[in-house]
């Protein structure tokens, strides 16, 4: 037999130049100066400008929002459609699936539309608005998924223990779909922290986010100072998802 | 009772609230006004000059279409075959060579896609590749294989080792072998990771803004953005959204159909 475990080189070298040489780029841009020199100046101009530092805290700020809302808004949903007693018909998850696959620019700018039509001022609230809006569906589906394929018989069990419906969901149900509520904040906060567009679309460029300040420095050649700017996003990521155990990966699969 | 009239009605909000803004574009596509919230009679004169050209706000709306779709359907079958090569070869490795690749394959499916595109954007500029169709392919290429692999590999540990050995066996070339009995095993997964790799593609805005480079490449999400930006929103894009929205709910239906016959037969 040939050796199989050799098919994984074409892929291993792709790896290595598509995924990890940029991002080893955005790190040595980003420690370096004009003449390509070793500098700390990048990140230190990021600590001693205070439009970035607030614009980086409403940026955190927002996600964590808007994450936050996501939850409180989707769980009772995904709770709803997986309960067979409560809901029935496929059709209602495919209507909640269904914004996931419409292109999130078209989605977003049909949102600020209608607010612009509403005569709503453009603003945090409608940021807020329109990011729960766009996100909501990727909270929603984890969170189904999960409680779908939940073993009834342990809120079952509970309740045979005694457990009133309270302590049934807050002790049995809420603690195993944790997964599912990880993996959706993983799929809603990530993409929230890092957005550009979205955000720009949806306050009429009055309100800047991280990214947006992180797409202004590059396209205007600031290539070290961009790239510090996003070295700075790459390490929030990084601890995110460290806080996200590999279990809840299981959540997230199977969306076709 | 109660609880079940609560969560009809809770649910029922939550889907009147997710689709007010597209119903929106769907009413007003039909309509003639530039701008959009004036009703001035039914018309279908936006989805006319969608399909002959005659653009009333931006031409290029249809390139910028059809600019996406080529993207995506190369990148979703490059990445695809890719994946389902690595797939199989990841399968067959053991212990630190197999963290380390699937560590690798996590990166992208992790990264914020906003990170992706300026790292793509880094790397093209270091090897001085210039940037245009060719670019936004490859970094495409890139983001959806990782899918691929994941759809790919559930396929490969609930196969039988036994079958393909047998084929061997019997006197079928490693192959006949490959094709006639290891890929029809593949076939599901391949197919989900090549519609996951589809979407992701099609969907994506940051990455291509960062890598298409200047050579004037528009696709559907650049030119919604740049549309965006000048203010005026191209009165075809109503037609078009409403379009896409119709498209893939019908696709989703269909999908989801098919798949609770499926259940329902293995029952």
């Amino acid at each position: 037999m040939t050796k199989r475990s050799n098919w994984s080189i074409p892929y291993f070298i792709f790896l290595v130049l598509f995924v990890v040489l940029p991002l080893v780029l955005v790190i040595v841009y980003a420690f370096q100066d004009n003449e390509g020199g070793f500098t700390l100046a990048n990140i230190g101009q990021f600590f001693s400008d205070s439009d970035a530092i607030s614009t980086f805290a409403l940026s955190l700020e927002v996600a964590i929002e808007n994450t936050l809302i996501c939850i409180l808004l989707g769980y009772p949903a995904a709770y709803i459609l997986a309960d067979k007693k409560l809901n029935r018909s496929a059709v209602t998850i495919v209507l909640f699936i269904l914004p996931m696959w419409i292109n999130a620019l078209m989605r977003t700018l049909a949102t600020s539309e209608l607010f612009n039509v509403l005569g709503f001022t453009l603003g945090k609230g409608t940021l807020l608005f329109g990011m729960v809006y766009d996100y909501l569906p990727f909270m929603i589906y984890p969170i189904y998924n999960i409680l779908q394929k939940m073993d009834k018989s342990y809120a079952e069990a509970a309740e045979d223990l005694g457990a009133t419906p309270l302590q049934v969901f807050t002790k049995v149900t809420l603690p195993l779909s944790m997964p599912g509520i990880m993996s959706g904040v993983m799929m809603v906060f990530m993409p929230t922290v890092s957005t550009f567009a979205i955000a720009e679309f949806l306050t009429n460029n009055k309100i800047k986010l991280f990214g947006t300040i992180i797409q202004e420095n590059i396209n205007s050649s600031m290539w070290n100072y961009g790239s510090a700017l996003a070295l700075i996003m790459l390490i929030i990521i990084g601890i995110t998802s460290l806080f996200n155990s590999e279990e809840s990966n299981a959540a997230e699969g199977g969306l076709i | 009772m109660m609880k079940k009239f609560f969560a009809r009605f809770y649910i029922g909000i939550l889907l009147v609230i997710l689709y007010a803004p597209l119903v929106f574009i769907a009413v007003f596509s039909f309509t003639e006004a530039k701008a959009l919230g004036n009703w001035t009679g039914f018309s279908t004169r936006l989805y006319q000059s969608l399909f002959t050209g005659g653009m009333q706000g931006g031409s290029g709306l249809m390139k910028a279409v059809e600019n996406t779709l080529v993207i995506a359907i190369i990148s979703a079958a490059v990445a695809t075959l890719l994946g389902t090569i690595a797939a199989i070869g990841i399968h067959n490795l053991r212990g630190r060579k197999k963290q380390a690749i699937m560590f690798m394959n996590n990166i992208p499916m992790i990264n914020p896609d906003i990170i992706i595109g300026v790292s793509l954007f880094l790397l093209f500029v270091f090897l001085h590749i210039g940037q245009g169709m060719l670019t936004v392919i490859l970094a495409h290429i890139s983001f959806c294989t990782p899918y691929v692999v994941l759809s790919v590999l559930p396929k490969l540990s609930q196969m039988n080792p036994n079958i393909y050995e047998a084929a061997l066996d019997l006197g079928a070339t490693p192959h006949q072998a490959l094709w006639k009995v290891m890929v029809p095993q593949l076939r599901p997964g391949m197919l989900s990771g090549f519609i996951l790799a589809f979407t992701m593609s099609l969907d994506d805005f940051a990455v291509t803004f960062f890598t298409r480079g200047t050579v004037g490449l528009e696709t559907l999400s650049t030119y919604i953005y740049a549309d965006a930006r000048k203010g005026g929103l191209t009165p075809e894009l109503r037609p078009l959204m409403t379009i896409i929205f119709l498209v893939i709910l019908i696709l989703l239906i269909i999908i989801n159909v098919r798949q609770s016959k499926v259940r329902g037969e293995v029952k």
